[in-house]
């Protein structure tokens, strides 16, 4: 049991790495945006067929990729969400989530319907372990995950705390007109955010590529998982993510045990759980579920 | 200068309107007489459209509550149709019986989920759809996502089955879209347009914000439960995967956006528009798919409202309309309707 509890833990660690830029992207630019998972799965088939094809490592991989999601980003913002944002808060979710079906069918019609997978070319990374006292094996990969995510968050606070751009990103989640008159072009920090947001999806998308199997329509349970991570996390720092994460990967894991399709219930039923307790206990006001608050913990 | 308005609640094109929707539903109800089998399926599969569009419409356009998750109420419609027919209901009877019990089950869940705002409600909604999709698999009688049929509807041979639904489903689509319609030139209906141009002054005006809203949400569930409960009926196959699809919730976006947001003759008109693409680029599959997409994106970020909100707001069109209109005399020198930025009109898009 101990064993799968550390399994569950490290799986924590990837959902916290997909719903990390799902919140921060909801706190700097109010915007869920619906293509969220849509746009890991293109990372993950990105790295795929460079892999495939050119025979790039995946780790290599990302040398490319990271950069090209981050131009994503800013594109994303600049050319759709800023546009919509102006219709209202409404429309957004109209344009990401056009956006998320003109990907997933675009990779459809590339790639066709087979379930791929990095694995295969990430060498022996993909099932080796390490024991740990107690005869408990945990998987190398799933470590380098929950570590990646654990400096990503952290990276992630110190530059939003430390840094002047990470200020008037801030600012802008606080209040774009306000911080426009103190000098901060909020236009540029929420671009910057999005390609900032962006390139931790094509993280997540390499590491969920690397761990499991992934398809052209694999998108939407990524976008699930990250909004429910992100939800039960809630409106704490960065960090929330990371225990939304793990409480999001127990609840799958405990699911799984009680019924052989009880993973996904599990998961979903923590969430609304989570959101049950949360709607009637707390005055959420306003500012939203998912909305973090890097101030607070600086 | 001093004038006295006149206010009215429809133009002549709207009162001719009326007269010729009557003509129509009547010509549809006589038309299976003339029509292959094949058109009746189709034409069935339009109003079923035509019946979804409206239905999200009424949540998304009139109560601003934008949900990602209707499939749950599709799937859930067909799923009880199943589970009642099982039962020992007539397959017929137990199509609509479905629906009321699918309207039953989105009050609790109104309760819940009215809580959340914009983003949140819409992807909320669709784990709820993800959750009662794997809950549905879990049912014996579904057999997970190898699914099962409407079996008892096999004792009715295969034309009287067909013409039964065409008219079930012509007759849903009407009194559905009557009962909106009759919502929205009610008193409901102001506030209810009140909530969609500004929830928070509504409120302060003392519109019933939280009970305006669960009632469009709940009869947007009932109506979509009986869109799913009629595709039961034609396909007589039930797959949870099929039915608990985001797909769905896709084409109501779909033909919403394009036919014109938060405008009555809109989602019809979308309805029609998204028939026709799919009749005549369904065929090629993937592409299909990548084209309404994209068609969405860009009807949102260029036309937000849509042909029929664009084309009613430059020409001060009215159908169907559930407005008021003030109209000032200086407007009736130069022919009414031409000049509506001059009315209060242009706000009531309803």
């Amino acid at each position: 049991m101990s064993n799968q509890i550390i399994q569950g833990i490290l799986l924590g660690g990837y959902y916290a790495l997909i719903a990390c830029g799902l919140s921060f992207m909801f706190s700097v630019m109010r915007i869920i945006n619906l293509a969220h998972g849509s746009l890991a799965v293109l990372s993950a088939f990105a790295l795929w067929f460079l892999a495939s094809r050119f025979h790039i490592s995946p780790f290599l991989g990302l040398a490319i990729v990271l950069p090209l999601m981050a131009v994503i980003g800013w594109a994303l913002q600049r050319f759709l969400l800023e546009r919509s944002a102006r219709g209202g808060a409404l429309l957004p979710i109209l344009t990401t989530f056009g956006l998320a079906i003109v990907i997933d069918n675009v990779l459809f019609e590339q790639f066709g319907a087979d379930t791929r997978s990095l694995a295969p070319f990430i060498g022996s990374l993909s099932y080796d372990s390490w024991e740990w006292p107690g005869s408990i094996f945990v998987g190398k990969l799933a470590v380098i995950i929950f570590v990646t995510a654990v400096i990503l968050l952290g990276g992630l606070q110190l530059f939003l705390t430390r840094t002047g751009l990470g200020r008037s990103i801030r600012a802008t989640s606080e209040d774009p007109d306000t911080a426009g008159l103190v000098g901060v072009d909020s236009r540029r920090a929420m671009a910057i955010a999005a390609a900032i947001a962006m390139v931790t999806v094509g993280l997540a998308g390499a590491f969920l590529g690397m761990r499991a199997t992934f398809d052209p329509y694999a998108g939407a349970t990524q976008l699930l998982f990250a909004f429910e991570a992100a939800v039960i996390g809630g409106a704490g720092s960065l960090w929330g993510t990371l225990v939304g994460g793990i409480v999001l990967a127990l609840a799958q894991t405990l699911g799984a045990k009680i019924h052989p399709q009880g993973f996904l219930i599990g998961g979903h039923l923590a969430f609304l759980i989570v959101l049950f307790v949360r709607l009637y206990t707390s005055g959420l006001g306003l500012r939203g579920l998912l909305r973090l608050s890097a101030g607070k913990a600086s | 200068m001093s004038v006295s308005a006149v206010i009215e609640r429809g133009t002549a094109a709207s009162r001719a309107a009326g007269i010729g929707i009557a003509a129509i539903v009547v010509l549809l109800a006589v038309a299976p007489q003339f029509l292959s089998a094949g058109m009746v399926d189709r034409m069935t599969a339009l109003f079923i459209y035509v019946i979804l569009a409206a239905m999200w419409n009424a949540l998304a356009g009139f109560g601003g509550l934008v949900s990602v998750g209707q499939q749950l109420f599709f799937g859930l419609g067909a799923y009880f149709a199943i589970r009642l027919a099982n039962a020992g209901l007539n397959p017929f009877v137990s199509l609509f019986v479905s629906a009321i019990v699918v309207g039953a089950v989105s009050w609790p869940i109104s309760l819940f989920m009215l809580r959340l705002k914009n983003g949140e409600f819409a992807i909320g909604m669709w784990v709820i759809a993800a959750l009662t999709h794997l809950l549905v698999n879990l049912d014996r009688l579904i057999q997970g996502e190898t699914g099962t049929s409407l079996i008892s509807l096999n004792v009715y041979d295969a034309s009287t089955r067909r013409l039964t639904i065409y008219w079930l489903a012509l007759a849903s689509m009407t009194a559905l879209l009557a009962i909106l319609f009759g919502l929205l030139r009610g008193s409901t209906g102001a506030a209810i347009r009140a909530i969609r141009d500004n929830e928070d002054a509504a409120a302060s005006v003392g519109v019933r914000v939280t009970g305006t809203k669960r009632l469009l949400f709940v009869l947007a569930a009932f109506g979509i439960g009986v869109a799913g409960a009629l595709w039961l009926a034609t396909a007589i196959t039930f797959q949870p995967k099929t039915y608990f699809n985001v797909q769905w919730t896709a084409y109501m976006i779909f033909m919403v956006l394009v036919g014109g947001i938060g405008t009555f003759e809109g989602a019809i008109l979308g309805a029609l528009l998204f028939f026709l693409i799919e009749t005549w680029f369904g065929g090629t599959g993937v592409w299909y798919l990548i084209g309404l997409g994209a068609t969405a994106l860009v009807f949102s970020l260029f036309l937000p409202r849509g042909l029929w909100g664009t084309l009613e707001e430059r020409f001060g069109w009215r159908l169907l309309s559930v407005g008021y209109r003030v109209r000032l005399p200086a407007d009736e020198a130069t022919g009414g309707a031409a000049l509506p930025a001059n009315t209060t009109t242009h706000r009531e898009k309803a």
